[in-house]
């Protein structure tokens, strides 16, 4: 092992390690070959054709791109609601869940039953969670509208009304944050108990050790979620699908929804192959925004791992 | 069987409670109580919240078609109709059993099986074995993380199409051989917590690298092991967006397909009222074997979501 190995795969034991680690990652190298880069490269091909899966694709060069960016208003009310969508849920997503972690990092009692009762709606099936929270916003017989009726007050159309459905809908990703809840409670509790007796030594209140120790420590965590969640928001599909169809007045045809209708319904699979692409370089943009502008807020320990 | 506890150690120190200074209660004055009295408000009224909609699910799943949209709400029903469960689970038109066992059977046993098989391969290859170019191999798994999936949707439609197997489970199953990079990023972690010494001596023993993975560091790694098993048995049984596209047909529904379809079913029987009674009911239903899993594994899966998440 001493001896200086100029060129790496020279060496037999290298050149069989080499072998064998391909050998082990393969099913992830052919994976990515097959159900990713070349279905990439694909569906950059078909989105320059019309295509109805029933002849052969043809040719039709930048026209799917230019019909969607100059003559569909359909594809800017799905633009509208989508950024709508991304740039009100995901925030309000990560915040909820980094709060109800704060709360939970405290000294309370219980904090393994809140921490699983708040947990617990992340993973039920959406299914569930789509027609539960339909029935219970529903103006007929929901429970939160009955309650309200029952006070006095008026009805809300909470999924029936194109101005509160996405609010609605928000309230329900917030609910469901418990996955990220828990990913910031264990990264809480990772953080040195000294920093904040220093910063006590310091005579730093609550509130300034929170955002001087707490925030820059977990800064890369809440980065990691605000990504996850972006890239997630910008793919919303099933609980608007199921609950609202894209309606009232196409108030929740988000993204996803309309690539849906496209490819699988009216079989257009060059303009939702378009559609897909132009996602594609949209999340690859905001990422590359977010991490820009994140750079310099946030903190990684030993210099950046 | 040391590291397996150094394994355990780590992951359990992830979700220990930390300990606050002492003093703090000692130094509580008036206002000190009333933010603590606050804070259990808070956690409350969030308990609540989340607590309720399952609350609402659960009993309106036993009402009746008066019961049901009554106002002020009835959060109590009497008498509760404990039939509604076996009646819903039995909606003519509908066969809840059947889509059982193509939910569990069809999808989520071997999309679990292959899950764990190809993602540990692939992690013992970023973990154990140094080959040249790994680590930017590696960097390129977690990369695909971003990679939304929407974008490869049409082609991969187009491929299974062509292959014959669309309204068969091999689009849904085949996929899950070739390793997810969420549960290869978790394994590699536990992978790297195993001393090398023993893949070393196993080495001088003869084994090779298969037998040193199967006979050595799996039978180290069953927690985590576990935890991927669980989530990827729990992704089949709660998915609903890859069967709505590549199992339409209704003898392979899955339960998610199963559930969607129950509103239209009780429509068909004639009376509307029940829809939403039904509807609770299978929800109800499909969402039990979830929160008894949960219920008895708690730690492994809010390990589990931990190590997923940290990677800073």
């Amino acid at each position: 092992m001493a001896r200086v190995i100029v060129n790496p795969l020279r060496s037999p034991a290298e050149r069989r390690n080499l072998l064998l680690g391909v050998i082990f990652a393969s099913p992830w190298i052919v994976g990515f070959l097959v159900f990713t880069l070349i279905p990439l490269g694909s569906s950059l091909y078909y989105s320059f054709t019309r295509y109805d899966l029933l002849g052969d694709p043809v040719w039709i060069g930048l026209r799917n791109y230019n019909l969607l960016l100059t003559n569909d208003a359909d594809f800017r009310v799905v633009m509208y609601n989508t950024l709508w969508w991304v740039l009100i849920s995901s925030p309000l997503g990560v915040i909820s869940a980094f709060l109800m972690a704060l709360l939970l990092n405290t000294n309370i009692l219980g904090r393994s039953i809140f921490r699983s009762v708040f947990f617990f709606p992340s993973i039920v099936p959406v299914v569930v969670t789509a027609f539960v929270w339909q029935f219970l916003l529903s103006t007929q017989y929901g429970a939160i509208n009955g309650v309200l009726q029952g006070w006095g007050f008026p009805i809300i159309p909470f999924l029936a009304n194109p101005a509160y459905v996405k609010p609605s809908l928000v309230l329900i990703h917030m609910w469901s944050q418990g996955s990220a809840m828990v990913i910031f409670l264990a990264t809480l509790q990772d953080v040195p108990r000294t920093l904040y007796e220093a910063a006590e030594i310091d005579g730093a209140n609550s509130w300034q050790r929170l955002w001087s120790v707490t925030v820059p420590m977990v800064s890369p965590v809440i980065l990691f979620n605000l990504v996850m969640s972006l890239i997630s928001g910008f793919q919303n599909f099933t609980l608007p699908w199921l609950m609202t169809q894209g309606g009232p007045e196409k108030a929740t045809e988000f993204y996803a929804i309309f690539l849906y209708r496209n490819a699988f319904q009216y079989l257009l699979m060059g303009k939702a192959s378009a559609l897909a692409w132009f996602l594609f370089v949209i999340i690859v943009l905001f990422t590359v925004l977010v991490f820009r502008v994140s750079g310099r807020y946030t903190y990684y320990a030993g210099g950046g791992r | 069987m040391a590291t397996q506890t150094s394994t355990q150690a780590k992951s359990l120190a992830l979700a220990k409670t930390t300990t606050h200074s002492k003093g703090r209660l000692r130094k509580l004055g008036v206002a000190g109580l009333l933010s603590e009295l606050l804070k259990y408000v808070v956690l409350l009224v969030l308990a609540i919240s989340f607590i309720l909609p399952f609350y609402w699910m659960a009993s309106s799943a036993v009402k009746n078609d008066n019961q049901i949209y009554t106002v002020p709400p009835i959060w109590l029903p009497s008498p509760a109709l404990w039939n509604n469960f076996w009646d819903a689970w039995n909606t003519p038109s509908l066969n809840f059993n059947l889509y059982t066992y193509n939910t569990v059977v069809k999808y989520a046993i071997p999309a679990a099986f292959g899950t764990v098989l190809s993602s540990a391969l692939v992690a013992y290859s970023f973990s154990r074995i140094r080959w040249i170019g790994r680590d930017t191999v590696f960097g390129l798994v977690l990369a695909t993380i971003m990679i939304p999936s929407w974008v490869t949707i049409v082609p991969l439609f187009i491929i299974f199409k062509q292959l014959g197997w669309l309204n068969t489970f091999l689009p849904l199953v085949i996929p899950r051989f070739f390793g997810n990079a969420f549960f290869i990023f978790l394994l590699r972690q536990f992978f790297l917590t195993i001393p090398t010494e023993l893949s070393d001596a196993a080495k001088i023993d003869g084994a090779n690298e298969f037998q040193i993975m199967f006979r050595v560091i799996l039978p180290l790694t069953k927690p985590a092991l576990t935890v991927v098993a669980l989530f990827s048995f729990m992704d089949a049984w709660n998915d609903y967006f890859a069967p709505l596209i590549y199992v339409n047909i209704d003898s392979q529904w899955v339960l998610a397909l199963g559930v969607e379809k129950m509103r239209a079913a009780v429509y068909e029987m004639g009376n509307q009222q029940l829809a939403y009674p039904y509807l609770m009911a299978v929800s109800t239903l499909v969402t039990l074997p979830i929160f008894v899993a949960f219920f008895f594994a708690q730690r492994t899966f809010i390990e589990g979501i931990s190590l997923t998440g940290i990677k800073g």
